[in-house]
């Protein structure tokens, strides 16, 4: 089946508290949607994940969420500085945080690692001083 | 004229005005208006009682069993709720309403609290076995359960399959009532004086078992009104309570955790936090946590709607009962029980009531269709229509509940 259901969130970049807001809100479509827990989780995970990356690093963005017959397809794109060594970044604890966000308890360097953990799928296309696009798939 | 239903929260529909209180309050969206009265949507309700509590007309009620139930049975047990030992005034000893409550009528009494003690000592050595899930969210409230079964999927494996205190205390009283009367277990009547119509619901629909253990439930309020009068008349109540602090203190939130002695939890109260918790719990960000205890009462089980006394009061009226007691006076002894006569036989499953359509596509479509009727509504969340927000409405109206004629602010603007 050809049809696909799409939402789109603007990620504020100057607000830690509405961070979330998105992914809680995914949940809610998906469990009308009937897909199973499992997938809902993973989404939800990866999703917030992304969500607090582009509110730490790159000042806000866009989570685009695709549903279709078969996966889940979340982009998350950023106008933010990019990712300069994109293997460095995906190794846990790695983080280029401020000190001000790791005071809040953020920046713990697990944000990519667990968006790979709880996607399927996950590519990384970023420039330096342009910006970051991260697409995930979650099968379902 | 009453409503059948499974729940034990009901509608009186000669005292309902239609207004939307109700409907705004329920955490699970389980309330509708229609034709000018509440509308109970039954596998979306999880009897949490907020709609009890909210409705200025006494049209939501709770059913329970009326006290006259007890004369079904040769002998007579009755199970008091902790948070029943805050409705009273001036109140120094349990003893006093243990002894009242064998004055009105029943043949013996066996505390909740002492099985909550039991709970508490089981879980500390449950929390040290490799396989039970983390962090555990306590069993004990069953509005709480249910609300994880409609609307957290993910959750259900990680409530603690243990029975519930009440479910714990009726087994221990119902073996100790046939030893000591020597009659048959089903000669016995085991009944809760509960403060909630969620435990009123799980004693004849048990979550995490099929067997029914309690039976009957009454309300903390009507059993109050008999109490106080009987209490009056004693001079030197028998000594029958053997519960300490801790199994005291589960009355309010917080209680079940302190007593499991670690650091590593979390209590939240009233249903709002509780699913702000489950939320983040969900999302992973809570792993640091083994234990959560969470009522869906403000206060925990002092705030059931079946109570009489603020909740708040009732705490501190609490406080100040089990001042001398001692810490703990029950525990979990594998000479009496093993430890799968407390767990639960089933588990816990997920019911998918927000699901627009069991075939995927369908679901698809209509979720399409209701994005689009979104937009076009005004976005006020103003109830008028008898759905609690503009989303839920167009949910409606592609379910073909509803027309969207009924939305009165675009009636106005279209000049009719």
């Amino acid at each position: 089946m050809a049809d696909v259901f799409k939402l789109r969130y603007e990620v504020d970049g100057d607000n830690f508290m509405a961070a979330g807001a998105a992914s809680s809100d995914v949940k809610k479509v998906l469990r009308q949607l009937g897909i199973g827990a499992e997938a809902i989780r993973k989404a939800a995970v990866a999703m917030y994940e992304g969500e607090i990356n582009m509110v730490i690093h790159a000042g806000g963005g866009v989570a685009d969420i695709t549903v279709a017959d078969d996966y889940i397809e979340i982009i998350l794109t950023d106008k933010g500085p990019g990712i300069p060594d994109v293997d460095q970044a995906m190794q846990e604890g790695w983080s280029t945080a401020p000190d001000n966000i790791r005071a809040l308890g953020f920046g713990a360097g697990m944000g990519l690692p667990n968006m790979k953990k709880y996607s399927d799928e996950m590519k990384i296309d970023t420039v330096v001083g342009e910006g970051t696009t991260i697409t995930m798939r979650i099968f379902i | 004229m009453n409503i059948v239903s499974s729940h034990s929260v009901i509608l009186d529909t000669d005292k309902c005005k239609g207004c939307i209180n109700c409907m705004k309050r329920c955490p699970t969206e389980a309330i509708r208006v229609r034709n000018g009265k509440a509308h109970i949507i039954d596998d979306r309700c999880i009897d949490c009682g907020e709609c009890i509590r909210i409705c200025h007309n006494h049209a939501k009620k709770a059913v329970f069993d009326s006290f006259d139930a007890i004369n079904d049975f040769k002998y007579k047990v009755a199970l008091p709720a902790p948070s029943l030992y805050g409705q009273f005034n001036n109140l120094t000893d349990i003893d006093y309403v243990l002894t009242g409550l064998k004055q009105i009528g029943f043949d013996d009494v066996w505390e909740v609290s002492r099985s909550a003690e039991i709970i508490s000592d089981l879980t500390r050595k449950l929390l040290n076995k490799e396989n039970i899930v983390k962090p555990c969210i306590s069993s004990a409230c069953p509005a709480v359960e249910r609300l994880i079964a409609v609307r957290f999927p993910n959750l259900c494996d990680n409530i603690l399959p243990v029975l519930a205190p009440v479910e714990i205390a009726a087994k221990k009283a119902r073996a100790e009532a046939v030893k000591i009367s020597g009659l048959k277990p089903e000669e016995i009547g085991i009944f809760f004086i509960s403060p909630c119509p969620a435990k009123v619901t799980s004693a004849k629909f048990p979550i995490g078992h099929d067997e029914r253990l309690i039976d009957g439930v009454l309300s903390a309020s009507e059993v109050y009104f008999r109490l106080v009068p009987a209490m009056g008349e004693i001079d030197f109540p028998q000594q029958l309570s053997s519960s300490g602090l801790v199994g005291i203190s589960w009355a309010s939130s917080g209680g079940e955790s302190s007593a499991l002695l670690r650091d590593k939890y979390l209590a939240a109260d009233g249903i709002e936090n509780v699913i702000k918790v489950l939320e983040e719990l969900e999302d992973d960000k809570l792993n640091d946590l083994e234990f959560i205890e969470l009522n869906a009462c403000a206060g925990g089980c002092v705030g059931g709607v079946l109570n009489i006394e603020n909740p708040f009061v009732a705490r501190a009226k609490i406080q100040s009962l089990r001042k001398y007691l001692p810490v703990s006076l029950n525990r979990f002894d594998q000479r009496d029980n093993s430890i799968d006569d407390f767990m639960w036989t089933t588990q816990l499953q997920y019911t998918p009531v927000f699901r627009l359509d069991n075939n995927r596509s369908v679901a698809l479509r209509k979720l399409k269709e209701m994005n689009a009727i979104c937009e076009s509504l005004p976005g006020l969340d103003c109830g008028l229509c008898g759905a609690p927000t503009c989303r839920a409405f167009a949910e409606d109206i592609v379910k073909e509940d509803v027309s969207i004629d009924q939305c009165v602010k675009m009636q106005i603007q279209g000049g009719k």
